[in-house]
C-alpha cells in the first residue's frame, strides 16, 4: 500500500517522537550508570553525561566492601525468596479451595476477600496492629502481612477453573485427596501462572522500602532499598549544605575519589541489577498478567 | 466483579445432613481456605475495625479497649487546622495534574506505537518504555534527583549549553517546580506500562475497517480519529471512571521521596503523606486516623459516583 505524502510526514514524525521518548525514558538510567563508573571528584566538576570521563571501579569497590550494604542485599534476597515462596504458595492453596464448587461457604469467603480490595483500615490502624502482634523489628514483618494476595488469588482461581475436570477426576479415582490433587496435578499444570505471579511478587518484595522504614529500626535488618533511601535522603541534606559552603565541601571531597553522589549511584545500580536480570522473563509474562488483571475489573 | 454462577450444580448433593456434617466431610477443602481467611481477618478486618480509634483519644498505654471516646473531636480539629486547605489543594491539584496528563499520555503512546510498521523498532521502544515501571520509587527518585541536581545534573548542563540559564537551578528546592517534576516523573515511570491495555484494545480492532477506510482514501490521521479512537473508547471510559474513583490518591511514595526537602512541604503535603507524618512520625494516632478516615469516606463516595456513571455508560465495575 502506498502512502500519501501527508501520511509519510505523519508517520515520520511519529518515528522521530518515539525515538526522542525512548531517549528520555532511558537517559536517567544511563546517566546514573555513567556517574557510578566515573571518579566521584571528577563528577563534581560537572559535564559528565553520556560517557565516563575518568573511568573507575572505585565506587563499586567501596559498595562491595561496605558490610552494611552487603547485609542489606542479603536481607533483600532473603526477603524476596521467602516472601515470594510463602505468598504464592499460600495464595494458590486458598485459590484452589475457593475454586471448588462444592466448598460450603464459598460465596461468603469470596465476598470477604473482595471487600478487602476496596476497603482497608489505612496506615495507622495497620501500624498499631503490627505493634500489638509484636512484629516490630522482626524479619517477618516484611513477609507475613502480605502473604495472602487477593488479586493473585483471583487470577489463580480463574486459571484453576480452566483446568479440565477429567484430569482431577482420574487422580481422585486413584485415591488422591484434594491436597494430593492440588500438589500432584493442578500445580504442575500451572507453570505459566505461577511464574507470572511469582515474578510480580518478587519484584514487589525487592522494591519495597516503605514497610521496613516504619516497622524496622534495627539497621541490621533493613533491606537494601530502605538503606538506599536513607543514603539518598542524607545526600539531599548534604547538597543543601553544599550550596551554603561549596568551597569547603569541595576541599573535603577532593581528598577522596569517591563522593556520596558517585557512591549512591553505584549502590542504585547494584540494587537495580536483579530487576534487570529478571526483566526479560518479566516482559515475556507481564503482558498476559496485566490483561488477566484488567479483564477481572 | 462477577460472582460464580455454578454454585447451584453441587456435585455432592447434601443428603439431609446438618451443615456441620457437611463441613466435616470436606474438612480437607476447608483446611485450604480457613487458615488464609483467618489471615485476612487479622491483617485486613482488624485494622478496618481499628479505624474507630478516630473517635477516641487513643493512647498506646491504654490500648484500643480502654481509650476514652471523644466523638468527632479529631475531625473538627483536622478541618480547623491551618494546613487543612493547603493539604486539600495539594491533593486535588496533584491528582488532577496526574489525571489530565498521566491519563491521556499512555493512550497517545499506544496510538503512536500502533502506527509503527517495523516490529523490531516497536519492540525496542516498548522494552525501554516499560522498564521504569519495574524500578522501585527509591531508585527512580534517586535518578530524577540526580538529573535535576546542581551537582553534575544533566538538565542544568543542557540548559547551560543552550545558554538558557547562567547559573544552575536547584530544581528540588524550588516549590514552583515541584508539581511539574512530580507529574513528569510519574508519566515517565508509567507511560509505557499503562499503554499495554490500550495496545491490547487496539489489537482487537477488525483490520477490515482500516482496509475499507484506506480504499476510500482516508488518511492515517483520519483513520485514527474515525476508527481507532471510537473503537477503544469503552476501555478508555472504564479506566477514566476508575481514575475518578482514585482522585484522592494523589500519590504517596513518589511524594515522600521526591519532596525530601522540607522547603517543599507547602506544595507537596497531600492527605496520605500528612497521615504518615502526623501519625507515624509524630505519634498522634487518633488524629491521623481521623484524617485518613475522612479521605476514605470521600473516596467511597467518589467510587460509588464513578460506578453510577459507569453503569450509565454501560460499563459497570461491579
Amino acid at each position: 500500500m502506498r502512502l500519501s505524502s501527508g501520511d509519510r510526514l505523519f508517520i515520520g514524525s511519529i518515528y522521530v517522537f518515539l525515538v526522542l521518548l525512548a531517549f528520555v525514558a532511558f537517559y536517567p538510567f544511563w546517566n546514573a550508570a555513567v556517574i557510578s563508573f566515573n571518579s566521584g571528584t571528577d563528577t563534581m566538576q560537572g559535564g559528565v553525561t553520556f560517557w565516563p570521563r575518568e573511568f573507575t571501579l572505585e565506587n563499586y569497590k567501596v559498595v562491595f566492601k561496605d558490610e552494611r550494604l552487603i547485609d542489606g542485599f542479603i536481607i533483600s534476597i532473603f526477603r524476596t525468596i521467602v516472601g515470594t515462596l510463602l505468598s504464592v504458595m499460600a495464595t494458590a492453596i486458598l485459590a484452589y479451595g475457593i475454586s471448588k464448587p462444592q466448598l460450603s461457604g464459598r460465596n461468603v469467603y469470596m465476598v470477604l476477600c473482595i471487600i478487602t480490595m476496596y476497603f482497608s483500615g489505612g496506615l495507622i490502624p495497620s501500624y498499631l496492629l503490627i505493634r500489638e502482634l509484636g512484629l516490630m523489628n522482626t524479619f517477618w514483618v516484611m513477609v507475613v502481612p502480605g502473604i495472602i494476595n487477593v488479586w493473585n488469588m483471583i487470577i489463580f482461581r480463574t486459571f484453576f477453573r480452566g483446568i479440565p475436570a477429567g484430569l482431577e477426576e482420574s487422580a481422585r479415582i486413584d485415591g488422591s485427596s484434594n491436597w494430593g490433587v492440588l500438589f500432584r496435578i493442578v500445580l504442575p499444570l500451572s507453570g505459566p501462572v505461577i511464574a507470572t505471579l511469582s515474578l510480580f511478587t518478587a519484584v514487589y518484595h525487592w522494591n519495597d522500602w516503605f514497610a521496613p522504614s516504619i516497622y524496622i529500626s534495627n539497621t541490621d535488618l533493613l533491606p537494601i532499598q530502605t538503606k538506599l533511601q536513607q543514603i539518598l535522603n542524607a545526600n539531599i541534606m548534604l547538597e543543601q549544605m553544599q550550596n551554603v559552603d561549596a568551597a569547603a565541601q569541595g576541599r573535603m571531597s577532593a581528598m577522596r575519589a569517591v563522593t556520596t553522589k558517585s557512591l549512591s549511584m553505584a549502590t542504585m545500580m547494584v540494587a537495580t541489577i536483579p530487576i534487570l536480570l529478571v526483566y526479560p522473563f518479566v516482559q515475556k509474562y507481564f503482558v498476559k498478567g496485566v490483561l488477566i488483571g484488567s479483564l477481572k475489573e | 466483579m462477577s460472582l460464580p454462577s455454578e454454585i447451584q450444580r453441587n456435585p455432592e448433593p447434601n443428603r439431609k445432613k446438618g451443615p456441620w456434617t457437611k463441613l466435616a466431610r470436606q474438612w480437607d477443602l476447608q483446611l485450604m481456605v480457613i487458615p488464609a481467611m483467618l489471615f485476612i481477618f487479622v491483617f485486613s478486618y482488624i485494622p478496618m475495625y481499628g479505624v474507630l480509634m478516630a473517635f477516641q483519644d487513643y493512647s498506646l498505654f491504654r490500648g484500643f479497649m480502654n481509650s476514652p471516646w471523644v466523638g468527632f473531636k479529631h475531625f473538627v480539629m483536622f478541618f480547623e487546622a491551618p494546613e487543612f486547605w493547603t493539604i486539600m489543594r495539594n491533593t486535588l491539584v496533584i491528582s488532577m495534574l496526574k489525571l489530565c496528563i498521566g491519563f491521556p499520555a499512555p493512550i497517545l503512546l499506544a496510538l503512536m506505537l500502533n502506527e509503527i510498521g517495523r516490529r523490531t523498532f516497536k519492540r525496542v521502544i516498548q522494552t525501554i518504555s516499560y522498564l521504569p515501571h519495574f524500578l522501585s520509587w527509591v531508585i527512580v527518585s534517586g535518578m530524577i534527583i540526580s538529573i535535576l541536581s546542581t551537582d553534575n545534573g544533566s538538565l542544568n548542563i543542557l540548559l547551560q549549553k543552550l545558554n538558557l540559564i547562567d547559573e544552575p537551578i536547584n530544581f528540588m528546592s524550588e516549590p514552583k517546580y515541584f508539581w511539574g517534576i512530580l507529574t513528569a516523573t510519574n508519566v515517565w515511570k508509567e507511560i509505557g506500562f499503562s499503554s499495554i491495555v490500550y495496545l491490547a484494545a487496539i489489537a482487537g480492532i477488525n483490520p477490515q475497517l482500516y482496509e475499507a477506510a484506506s480504499m476510500d482514501g482516508a488518511s492515517r490521521v483520519k483513520q485514527i480519529t474515525a476508527i481507532t479512537i471510537p473503537s477503544i473508547l469503552p476501555v478508555v471510559i472504564v479506566f477514566l471512571i476508575l481514575a475518578i474513583g482514585n482522585l484522592l490518591n494523589a500519590g504517596f511514595e513518589d511524594i515522600l521521596l521526591l519532596a525530601g526537602n522540607p522547603v517543599l512541604r507547602d506544595v507537596s503535603d497531600v492527605l496520605d503523606t500528612y497521615v504518615y507524618r502526623i501519625g507515624i512520625q509524630n505519634s498522634r494516632y487518633s488524629y491521623a486516623t481521623a484524617a485518613g478516615l475522612f479521605k476514605a469516606v470521600i473516596s467511597v463516595i467518589l467510587l460509588t459516583l464513578a460506578n453510577y456513571l459507569a453503569r450509565k455508560s454501560g460499563n459497570s465495575l461491579w
